[in-house]
C-alpha cells in the first residue's frame, strides 16, 4: 500500500507532446480513474507509472520513492491489461504464480497466496485450466488474480473491461469495486467509459489532449464541470450547450431566440460578456414559460425518456424526463431549467465561470 | 441417392490413382531389394517379393563389399547422415530462433540492417557460395569431419524469417506483463517464447531434418574418406559409370534403408504437430 505522486510529468514523441505536464497526488488506498477519449494520453500516463514508457519530464514517485529510472519489476506495481495478457501455455495457477516464482518466493507461500486469490475471485475450480478454456470474464479475473497475489503497492488497470460484453462489464465493474474496497490497494484505472469512471472512482482525472481538464470526485465532476470538454464528456445524454450573452446589468443570460434566464447571483463584472451556457438534459422540465421546442425524436429507455427537441433558431435541445413517454414526435413543448442548473463557460477558453 | 454416391467416389478415385503413381517406384525399389542381383540384372524384375530380402539387407547394413565392388556399410553412412541431419536441423533452429528473437523483440542500433543482411542470404543458395565456403572449411581443417559437414549449412534465413513472423504475432502486452512480473529477456525467452513456439519448432524440425538428410553436393565435396560418407552420396557412388555391372539388390536395399529415418521423423513429429494444432492456445 502506498501513495502515487505524479509531478509535472511530460511525455514527448519527437516534436509531438503527448502529455503536457500532469500533477496529481494519489492517496494511499485511493481509487483514481483516468478518463478521456482515445488518444488523450491516459494510457500513456498509466504506462509511464508502470515503467513501460520512458518519462520525458517530471517525476513519478510510488510510496515516496522516485521510480523514474526503475524497471517495471522494481516498482512494486501490478498491471491488468485490456486483452488480459495471460500466458497462453500456462495453467491459471501458473499464470498467477509466475511473478512470485521469479521473485523466488517459497513454493508453499505461493500456494497459499494463489489459493487465497482464487478464493476471492471464485477461480478455485479453474486453477488447472488453460486461459483458452475460460470465458472472457474468467480470464479477466485471472489477470486480476495475477495482480492480487503480488500484493503490490499499486494496481494499474488499462481498460480492463473493454473486451467484455455489456452485461459482464457491469458485473465485473461491481467485482472490481468490491475487491478494491476489500484490499484497499491504491489503484489507477484507465477507461473511456464514463459509467465505469463514475461508479468506481474515488476521484476522476479527466484528460484531453495530454492535459488534466479536471481532477475531482465523480459528483464534483458531474455537478461542477471545470470546462466545456468535461461538461460534454461526463453525463449521458450529454449536456446541452447554447451560445449566450450576459445582459448589460449582469443579472441574466440572453440566449438566441430571445430567452432570458436569470442568474442565481448577479455578475455585474461580466456584463455583456459572450458565454456558453450548459444545461443538463435531466435538469430541464416542462414549464409554463421557457424554451419552446418542437419534438423531433423520442427515445423511450423505460426508466426514463430522452426527447430531442429543436429550438426556433434550429439548435437541438435534449430533455430527459422520468418514466415512459408522455409526448410524441412533432408535439410542441415548453421546458425550463431547474433552479441552479445553469453552467456558465467562457466562450473563448471553454473554462467554467464561477 | 446413387448419383451422389458416385460423385463422392470421384475424388477418391483420383486420389488413389495419384497415390499409386507416386508409390509405384517405391514399391519397385522395395521388391527389388528382395531379389538377387541376377534377376534384376536380366531386367525381368517380378512384381512380387523374392526370397533374398534378409540376405540383401544384412549385406547392405554391415557388409564392406557387394558382389562386385567395395562399399561403406550402410550403418556407417546412416550414422553419418543422422549426425549431419540432426546437427543441421537443431543448429538451424537454435541459431534462427535466437536471431529472430533479437530482431523481433529488441531495439538496437542497425537492427534493420542486420535483418536485411539475414534476408539477403536467402538469395544466395549453397551452390553459389560453395567455393569460398569450401576454402574456409578446408583452412579450418574441417574436411572429413562432422563439423565440416554440418556447420556451413546451419545459418538459415528462412527459419529466421519464419520465427520472426511468428514472434510478431505475440502480443506486446504479453512481454509487458512478463516485464512487470519480473522476467528478464532470457526468462521471457525460456518461459514464454519457447513454449509458444513448440509447434513451429516441430514443423521446422521436420522440414530441416529432411533438408539435411537429403544434402548431396556439400557432403560430396567435403568428405573424401569412406568413414565420413553420407547415405545420399553413398548411394550414388554405388551406381557405377557403366564399366561394371551394379549390385542393384544392395543399392535398392540401401535406398529403402535411407528412406526410413525421414519417414520416421515425419510420422513421429506429425503426432506432435497435430497435438499442437488441436490444443492450440493462441
Amino acid at each position: 500500500m502506498a501513495t502515487v505522486e505524479i509531478r509535472n510529468v511530460r511525455k514527448s514523441y519527437g516534436p509531438v507532446e503527448a502529455i503536457k505536464g500532469i500533477d496529481i497526488a494519489i492517496r494511499d488506498g485511493e481509487f483514481l480513474v483516468l478518463l478521456g477519449p482515445s488518444g488523450c494520453g491516459k494510457s500513456t500516463l498509466l504506462r509511464m507509472v508502470a515503467g513501460l514508457e520512458g518519462i520525458t519530464g517530471g517525476e513519478i514517485a510510488i510510496g515516496g520513492r522516485v521510480v523514474n529510472h526503475l524497471d517495471p519489476k522494481d516498482r512494486d506495481i501490478a498491471m491488468v491489461f485490456q486483452n488480459y495478457a495471460l500466458y497462453p501455455h500456462m495453467t491459471v495457477f501458473d499464470n498467477m504464480a509466475y511473478g512470485l516464482k521469479i521473485r523466488g518466493i517459497p513454493k508453499a507461500e505461493i500456494r497459499t497466496r494463489v489459493d487465497k486469490a482464487a478464493e476471492i475471485l471464485e477461480l478455485g475450480r479453474f486453477l488447472d485450466r488453460r486461459p483458452s478454456q475460460l470465458s472472457g470474464g474468467q480470464r479477466q479475473r485471472v489477470a486480476m488474480g495475477r495482480a492480487i497475489v503480488r500484493e503490490p503497492a499499486a494496481f494499474l488497470f488499462d481498460e480492463p473491461l473493454s473486451n467484455l460484453d455489456a452485461k459482464l462489464r457491469t458485473q465485473m465493474r461491481v467485482e472490481i469495486k468490491r475487491l478494491q474496497d476489500r484490499l484497499g490497494i491504491t489503484s489507477l484505472y484507465v477507461t473511456h467509459d464514463q459509467v465505469e469512471a463514475m461508479t468506481l472512482a474515488d476521484r476522476i482525472l479527466v484528460m484531453n489532449h495530454g492535459v488534466a481538464e479536471q481532477i475531482g470526485t465523480p459528483l464534483e465532476v458531474y455537478q461542477r464541470p471545470a470546462s466545456l470538454f468535461v461538461a460534454g464528456f461526463i453525463g449521458s445524454p450529454p449536456m446541452n450547450v447554447l451560445d449566450g450573452r450576459i445582459d448589460d446589468r449582469g443579472e441574466a443570460v440572453l440566449v438566441p431566440g430571445g430567452q432570458r434566464l436569470a442568474l442565481p447571483q448577479p455578475r455585474p463584472t461580466d456584463a455583456g460578456r459572450a458565454v456558453k451556457l450548459g444545461i443538463r438534459p435531466e435538469h430541464l422540465a416542462v414549464a409554463a414559460a421557457g424554451f419552446s421546442i418542437e419534438i423531433e425524436l423520442v427515445e423511450a429507455l423505460g426508466a426514463d425518456t430522452v426527447v430531442y427537441g429543436r429550438l426556433p433558431d434550429g439548435e437541438t435541445l435534449l430533455v430527459r424526463m422520468a418514466g415512459i413517454p408522455t409526448v410524441r414526435e412533432r408535439d410542441r413543448l415548453t421546458v425550463a431549467p431547474q433552479d441552479g442548473a445553469l453552467h456558465l463557460f467562457d466562450a473563448a477558453t471553454g473554462r467554467r465561470m464561477e | 441417392m446413387k448419383t451422389t454416391r458416385l460423385i463422392d467416389l470421384v475424388p477418391h478415385i483420383i486420389l488413389i490413382a495419384g497415390v499409386l503413381i507416386f508409390a509405384y517406384p517405391i514399391y519397385v525399389t522395395l521388391i527389388g531389394s528382395t531379389w538377387d542381383s541376377g534377376t534384376i540384372g536380366r531386367g525381368g524384375l517380378p512384381l512380387w517379393p523374392g526370397g533374398q530380402g534378409m540376405a540383401n539387407y544384412a549385406q547392405a547394413w554391415a557388409g564392406e563389399a557387394g558382389d562386385r565392388a567395395m562399399y561403406t556399410p550402410v550403418r556407417t553412412m546412416m550414422l553419418n547422415s543422422l549426425v549431419m541431419a540432426l546437427s543441421i536441423a537443431l543448429g538451424k533452429i537454435a541459431i534462427s530462433i535466437l536471431s529472430a528473437y533479437a530482431v523481433a523483440f529488441f531495439r538496437f542500433p542497425l537492427r534493420m540492417a542486420f535483418f536485411w543482411l539475414i534476408f539477403i542470404t536467402l538469395m544466395l543458395p549453397v551452390e553459389v557460395r560453395i567455393i569460398p565456403t569450401y576454402k574456409v572449411v578446408a583452412d579450418l581443417g574441417l574436411i572429413n569431419s562432422y563439423a565440416g559437414l554440418a556447420i556451413p549449412l546451419i545459418a538459415s534465413a528462412t527459419a529466421t524469417l519464419l520465427f520472426r513472423q511468428f514472434f510478431l504475432t505475440i502480443p506486446d502486452e504479453l512481454l509487458e506483463a512478463a516485464k512487470i512480473d519480473g522476467a528478464g529477456p532470457v526468462r521471457f525467452f525460456i518461459d514464454v517464447v519457447l513454449p509458444l513456439s513448440r509447434t513451429n519448432i516441430a514443423a521446422l524440425f521436420v522440414i530441416l531434418f529432411i533438408y539435411g538428410w537429403n544434402q548431396y553436393l556439400w557432403p560430396l565435396l567435403v568428405t573424401s574418406s569412406g568413414d565420413m560418407e553420407t547415405i545420399v552420396t553413398g548411394i550414388t557412388k554405388m551406381i557405377g559409370t557403366g564399366e561394371s555391372a551394379n549390385d542393384w539388390h544392395i543399392i535398392m536395399a540401401t535406398t529403402v534403408l535411407a528412406m526410413l529415418p525421414p519417414v520416421a521423423v515425419v510420422v513421429f513429429m506429425q503426432r506432435w504437430f497435430v497435438k499442437g494444432l488441436v490444443d492450440s492456445e493462441k
